[in-house]
């Protein structure tokens, strides 16, 4: 009996401790957010660092985004029309293809393949950066990390985020094209003049505005893991895992909130 | 990777993106034809518009002369209230008639309107007198039962018109294509 009440309580334990563990995690990624803000002035007045940053993020995950989008683009062309064409209204894929990248897939899917692509890539350098002290030594320089490190790079996401998934929207809708037009043949007319008659462009700034907040979501959880990692090959690898974990979580859960705020206008 | 190497790429991926931008803006979204430029406003009362949205074309001869501003309710005469923005290239006679349709089936609703005989033209903030409502479909079909029921003799009605309805529909559904 006093062996299960300890066990009991064992286990109360772990799961408080974990939530505390949780929240302060949450807290300190909110400090570090107000920091990176606070600290940027570096980064605006010499944007070279942004540049540089943006070629790592924003140029080196252009292959996989424009790939993914093509193909995406090409499936939901297949898929739609295998179900529009039971209703006879085979025309209208083109509105479906636009409107599910344009509303959806674009921001949603760059963001995954963004914190897959990019944002692995900043928590691991950042956590070797860490662990190799390079952190340390700009301190004892006078250089501080945020203002140096963290901030282009922070920029840099968030300005990569909404060209890539303009980007995929685009290639994908070209995508969807090249299948619904060239490969089963829908008249291109009608497949452009509805798309254009149903896509307004409130979906394409509402597109911007998602994709702008995945940014800020998943380069700040990228930076923050980093930032957090303990100094060691184990621990680099796990703030790695985490990154991806939690900013996919992140991802889905914003798109939902911004989603039912969208549509209630 | 030396310096403008770097910048050249980036350069080139926020050109990309910028192109992407417009292309969805313009070839996706629509943008060039959705402002029509110069144009005058006119208002017409329905009894009912169905299921008339804002920004719904506005038809005269199947060309797209305007498009519809806003909807609201009169609750003087209990009528809905359209605002019509037309083009200033299409001016349209005083006795000119609109009409709510319904493109296709099931379709989006529009307006189109039908040119008089007047010499004087709409101006902006005139009215539309003649109009036709949106039809509504259950209305539609209830006259028709009601129509169907009362050719009967008063002792079948009931149970005929009852009849009538499964007869009716299960021709209608049987023959559709879902």
């Amino acid at each position: 009996m006093a062996n299960i009440f300890a066990k009991l309580v064992r286990g109360l334990r772990m799961t408080g401790h974990r939530v505390v563990e949780q929240l302060w995690r949450l807290g300190a990624g909110a400090r570090l957010f107000f920091l990176t803000i606070s600290y940027s002035g570096e980064s605006f007045r010499r944007p070279r660092l942004i540049v540089r940053e943006m070629y790592f993020t924003g140029v080196m995950s252009l292959i996989i985004i424009l790939v993914s989008a093509f193909f995406v683009g090409m499936v939901l062309a297949l898929q739609g029309y295998n179900t529009l064409q039971k209703y006879g209204s085979s025309e209208s894929i083109g509105v479906l293809v636009a409107l599910a990248l344009v509303r959806e897939l674009g921001p949603v899917v760059t963001a995954l393949l963004f914190a897959g692509r990019a944002g692995t890539a900043i928590t691991a350098e950042i956590g070797l950066m860490k662990a190799t002290e390079q952190l340390s030594a700009m301190e004892m320089m006078a250089v501080n990390p945020i203002s140096r490190v963290i901030a282009p790079r922070f920029w840099a996401g968030v300005f990569s985020m909404p060209i890539l998934a303009c980007l995929f929207s685009m290639v994908g809708i070209l995508g969807g094209h090249l299948v619904a037009v060239a490969q089963i043949g829908v008249d291109v007319g009608a497949f452009w003049s509805q798309m254009q008659a149903n896509v307004d462009f409130t979906d394409i700034v509402n597109m911007l505005i998602k994709s702008l907040v995945f940014g800020v979501a998943c380069t700040i959880i990228a930076l923050f893991e980093g930032y957090d990692s303990p100094p060691t090959a184990e621990g680099v690898s796990h703030a790695t895992t985490r990154t991806v974990v939690t900013s996919s979580l992140a991802v889905l859960g914003l798109d939902f909130i911004l989603t039912s705020f969208m549509l209630i206008t | 990777m030396d310096r403008s190497t770097i910048d050249l790429w980036v350069g080139v991926l926020v050109a990309l993106g910028v192109a992407a931008f417009f292309g969805l803006a313009m070839k996706v979204g629509n943008l060039t034809s959705s402002n029509l430029g110069e144009t005058y406003t006119v208002t017409a009362a329905f009894e009912n518009v169905g299921g008339l949205k804002p920004r719904a074309p506005i038809k005269s001869a199947g060309v797209v002369v305007g498009r519809v501003d806003g909807i609201s309710f009169d609750s003087k005469n209990f009528t809905a209230v359209a605002t019509l923005k037309i083009d200033k290239r299409y001016p349209f006679p005083t006795d000119t008639f609109a009409n709510i349709y319904t493109a296709g089936l099931l379709g989006e609703q529009y307006i189109g309107l039908e040119a008089g005989g007047e010499d004087a033209v709409l101006k902006n903030g005139d009215k539309i007198t003649q109009t036709q409502d949106a039809i509504v479909l259950e209305k539609m079909i209830s006259k028709f039962l009601f129509s169907k029921a009362s050719e009967e003799t008063p002792t079948q009605a009931g149970a005929s018109a009852t009849e009538d309805t499964s007869k009716a529909k299960s021709t209608e559904l049987g023959d559709a294509p879902f």
